[in-house]
């Protein structure tokens, strides 16, 4: 039984928003400085820069954390916008959240330019304890602490999250739609998507999180008590358990823009249906399931775990191409939209999130990821998924909150899209034919046959910057003053 | 494979870019919605049941045999080479065999994951495993080719993880 709408006063929806615009502004200028450590980082691999392994291997475990968690953060900024429509949410909650970020974002970054932690944002264990002299214990210590912290922000906001959704649908069954996928509840057509996809994130990043605060802590003994050294399979599991679900639920929150969005621009309404809950639900398990692809290379794992990593990958791209690609597509198929630069975004963003899904599940074969794994391939595949999906998501967002209602594109918006969209598009192409050319990732320094690859993908992530500080900026001078949003409450 | 992994994905992504360039180029003309919602309904479901049969069908293809080396004891016919994986050098056994002869490599390292890739002459990655503390992952790979063969460590393990280069001598049968 639903309880209860929401029931906001005025002046909270402008604190809420001011909230939104806040994260959404500090998750812009992240995301910009990051790509610019990325740019970096491909410029050294091209031998264009110098700048020495030590500070490779830092700011590459800064782009990486830096990236990943801006991911998170501004997934679950455009989550807690439109999931406020639907359910009660604290924004004392959602900046307790991002407070704890912050003080996350502060310890790493003081772990890796103080304590020069340079052991990968995936933190691969034993490496933060044995680095050779690389960096201190303090510094490791530091990042997990900055993890950590990080972590507790996204279960207090799920705290809230849950008790939002409970408190309207009473089980999160009911949230998902499972009684009328399962059960005799007629399907409503109107069962607010955006608590589907939000329930679907909470139930996978709670999980996911505590695995991640699990080997965090083991791992934090470890660094000051070496004789505690717990099984490094056992940590390789619930570390990329760990992250593989929380960058796909930072891709699933963010993705409610386009599920509440493209209906705006259309005018078209996009129903929840059976087809619709059973994705989700099939996404659901299917995140928690499918780490393992992670592990192919680890044949001490059971066969039967390597078996279903690969074909859970594949399954995995299915709701992605045959509901919400195809749904996309079907909504705006000849609907007459008005391109503006949201729809624009929207859209890129669900061509960069269909085409990662196709070298996902190339590489998740195992006999091709006996040739490609930890190669270039990978971040091609994953930058696909991020710049040129998850980012345009949030950039679509944040060109709707500024969106006066204008009917053309201006110019210098339209030169920036295209410059984004073909440099991340060429960005990514690089990467994914480094990888057919066996070109390994995470090296500081690459050898004269490779050289070509990174600086072809230098000039690529030059394009995407200069693209993007534009459209920074274009957000950044607008987005202060622009109003509460058409439905907000 | 890796050639052929490449080609497979561009052909898709051309696929997927001509699907999105054919429905953006018809979004400015205006259709009843319920028309549309029918025709992409008759779309769906065979679109759905293309992508289950080719997943079984890639499955089946892929996975017989099993592509990974078995682990037991009983299957490690073949030159036997142990390799381990230190912060940054590889120790092997033995560095040169001959060719045509299938060789087991039981890789493990003494500190913290490596990566255990084997590159041919013309930089071409032909097989891996990973290298972890407290575990062994035998892979069995035959050198078809006389040559100079590369180790590359492929997993990151610290500041001079690229430095991290073996090589193995295939001689002539």
């Amino acid at each position: 039984m639903m309880q209860s709408t929401t029931e906001y006063s005025q002046a909270e929806n402008q604190s809420a928003l001011f909230a939104v615009k806040t994260q959404l502004v500090v998750g812009l200028l992240v995301f910009i400085l990051m790509i610019v450590a990325g740019v970096v980082l491909r410029a050294a691999q091209g031998s264009w820069i110098e700048i020495g392994p030590d500070l490779f291997y830092q700011l590459m475990t800064l782009h990486g954390a830096g990236m990943v968690g801006t991911a998170g953060i501004a997934g679950s900024v455009v989550m807690w916008h439109f999931l406020r429509r639907q359910v009660q949410l604290s924004t004392a909650f959602f900046w307790t959240f991002f407070l704890l970020c912050l003080l996350g974002v502060v310890l790493i970054l003081a772990a890796i330019f103080i304590g020069k932690f340079a052991g990968g944002w995936t933190f691969l264990y034993p490496l933060p304890a044995k680095s050779m002299g690389s960096w201190s214990v303090l510094g490791a210590a530091l990042y997990m602490f900055g993890l950590l912290s990080i972590g507790v922000g996204f279960l207090i906001l799920y705290l809230d999250v849950g008790r939002g959704i409970l408190h309207r649908f009473g089980n999160f069954a009911k949230a998902l739609g499972l009684d009328s996928l399962f059960g005799s509840t007629p399907v409503n057509p109107d069962h607010p998507l955006s608590v589907v996809a939000s329930t679907m994130v909470l139930i996978v990043n709670v999980a996911g999180i505590a695995a991640g605060a699990v080997v965090l802590v083991m791992c934090l003994v470890n660094l000051y008590y070496p004789a505690f050294a717990p099984d490094a399979l056992l940590i390789k599991n619930l570390i990329f358990f760990f992250g593989h679900v929380f960058i796909n639920a930072s891709i699933y929150a963010a993705v409610i823009v386009v599920y509440e969005l493209l209906p705006h621009y259309t005018g078209r309404p996009w129903k929840a249906s059976k087809v619709f809950f059973a994705a989700w639900a099939a996404v659901t398990l299917m995140v928690m399931a499918v780490y393992p692809h992670h592990l192919l290379m680890d044949f001490p794992m059971p066969r039967w775990a390597a078996t279903m990593g690969q074909i859970v990958s594949y399954m995995s791209g299915i709701p992605v191409l045959a509901v919400t690609g195809f749904g996309a597509l079907t909504i705006i198929y000849r609907s007459g939209i008005r391109w503006t630069m949201a729809p624009c975004m929207l859209v890129l963003s669900i061509f960069g999130w269909s085409a990662g899904v196709i070298p996902a599940i190339v590489d998740a074969t195992i006999q091709v990821n006996l040739v490609m794994h930890n190669t270039l391939w990978v971040p091609g595949h994953f930058h696909l998924y991020l710049l040129l999906g998850l980012l345009p998501m949030v950039l679509g967002f944040a060109f709707y909150l500024i969106d006066t209602g204008e009917q053309e594109i201006a110019v210098v918006d339209r030169l920036s899209f295209l410059a984004y969209a073909g440099g991340g598009f060429l960005f990514c192409a690089v990467f994914l034919a480094s990888g057919t050319a066996s070109i390994p990732r995470r090296w500081a320094v690459h050898y004269e046959a490779w050289l070509g690859h990174a600086q072809l993908g230098t000039v690529a992530g030059v394009i995407v910057l200069l693209a993007i500080l534009v459209l920074g900026l274009r957000i950044l001078l607008r987005l202060p003053s622009a109003g509460v949003p058409e439905n907000t409450g | 494979m890796n050639a052929l992994a490449g080609w497979i994905t561009l052909v898709l992504l051309i696929l997927l870019t001509i699907v999105f360039w054919f429905v953006i180029a018809r979004s400015q003309t205006t259709e009843d919605y319920a028309e549309v919602q029918g025709k992409a309904g008759r779309l769906r479901s065979p679109w759905f049941w293309i992508l289950v049969v080719f997943g079984v069908f890639i499955t089946f293809a892929t996975l017989r045999p099993f592509p990974i080396t078995a682990q037991a004891a009983s299957q490690d016919a073949g030159i036997r080479i142990d390799a381990i994986g230190h912060q940054w050098r590889w120790t092997l056994s033995q560095n040169t065999v001959p060719a045509g002869e299938p060789v087991v490599f039981h890789v493990t390292a003494s500190d913290v994951n490596h990566g255990f890739a084997i590159y041919d002459e013309n930089s071409t990655l032909l097989t891996q495993t990973q290298a972890m503390p407290g575990y062994v992952n035998k892979l069995r790979y035959t050198f078809n080719e006389p040559g100079t063969y590369r180790v590359l460590c492929l997993e990151y393990c610290g500041v001079a993880h690229h430095a991290m280069v073996t090589e193995i001598q295939v001689l002539a049968p």
